[in-house]
């Protein structure tokens, strides 16, 4: 998974009858420091998240459409949390 | 799931029996601020888009599952025509 920043959302009307269900977010993967990680991607929401939340995300196809209730669906990212906070230990201290 | 512009066709008259009725289109991601981001890839369409339009597109094994029950050997499928976006970048974690 990996970490990613909600930046909004995406609306169409011609597609797959495997997204009709899910809300479409375009997110922002991360790095740790909060800066821009490659290039924005389209994920399907399975939790709720809203524009500016920090979010993890599944790469992973089988993982994508089973966070949606779909099986063997086209969906190949999704949204699977809303990230409260991240622990990091102390590099300096490791 | 990528963002992406239409921007040609691709013609193969000698192709996997798999492949036929479906069109292979030539695709450039793009950012959703819509600068073209990388380099051009061939999508089969599973949405009948059409050249100029943008569109998002799976990767991967479940690129085939977007033809289901017919087995479709694609890597890169284009699954929706994109209507509209709401982008608003940089806001509050």
């Amino acid at each position: 998974m990996l970490i990613g920043r909600v930046i909004g959302e995406v609306v169409a009307t011609q597609k797959h009858p495997t997204h009709e269900a899910s809300p479409i977010l375009l997110v922002q993967p991360i790095e740790l420091d909060g800066s821009d990680r490659g290039v924005a991607v389209v994920a399907l929401d399975s939790v709720g998240a809203g524009v500016g939340d920090k979010v993890l995300l599944t790469t992973d196809g089988w993982a994508a459409f089973t966070s949606v209730g779909q099986s063997m669906a086209p969906i190949d990212m999704a949204v699977l949390g809303i990230i409260d906070q991240i622990a990091l230990v102390d590099s300096e201290a490791a | 799931m990528l963002l992406g512009r239409v921007v040609g066709r691709v013609w193969a008259t000698v192709k996997s029996p798999g492949l036929e009725g479906h069109p292979l289109l030539v695709v450039q991601p793009v950012t959703p601020e819509l600068a073209a981001t990388g380099k051009p890839l061939v999508c089969a369409d599973s949405t009948g888009a059409g050249s100029g339009e943008l569109v998002y597109y799976t990767r991967g094994r479940e690129a085939s599952y977007a033809f289901l029950p017919q087995e479709v050997p694609a890597d890169n499928a284009i699954i929706a025509i994109v209507d509209e976006m709401h982008v608003k970048r940089g806001a509050p974690c």
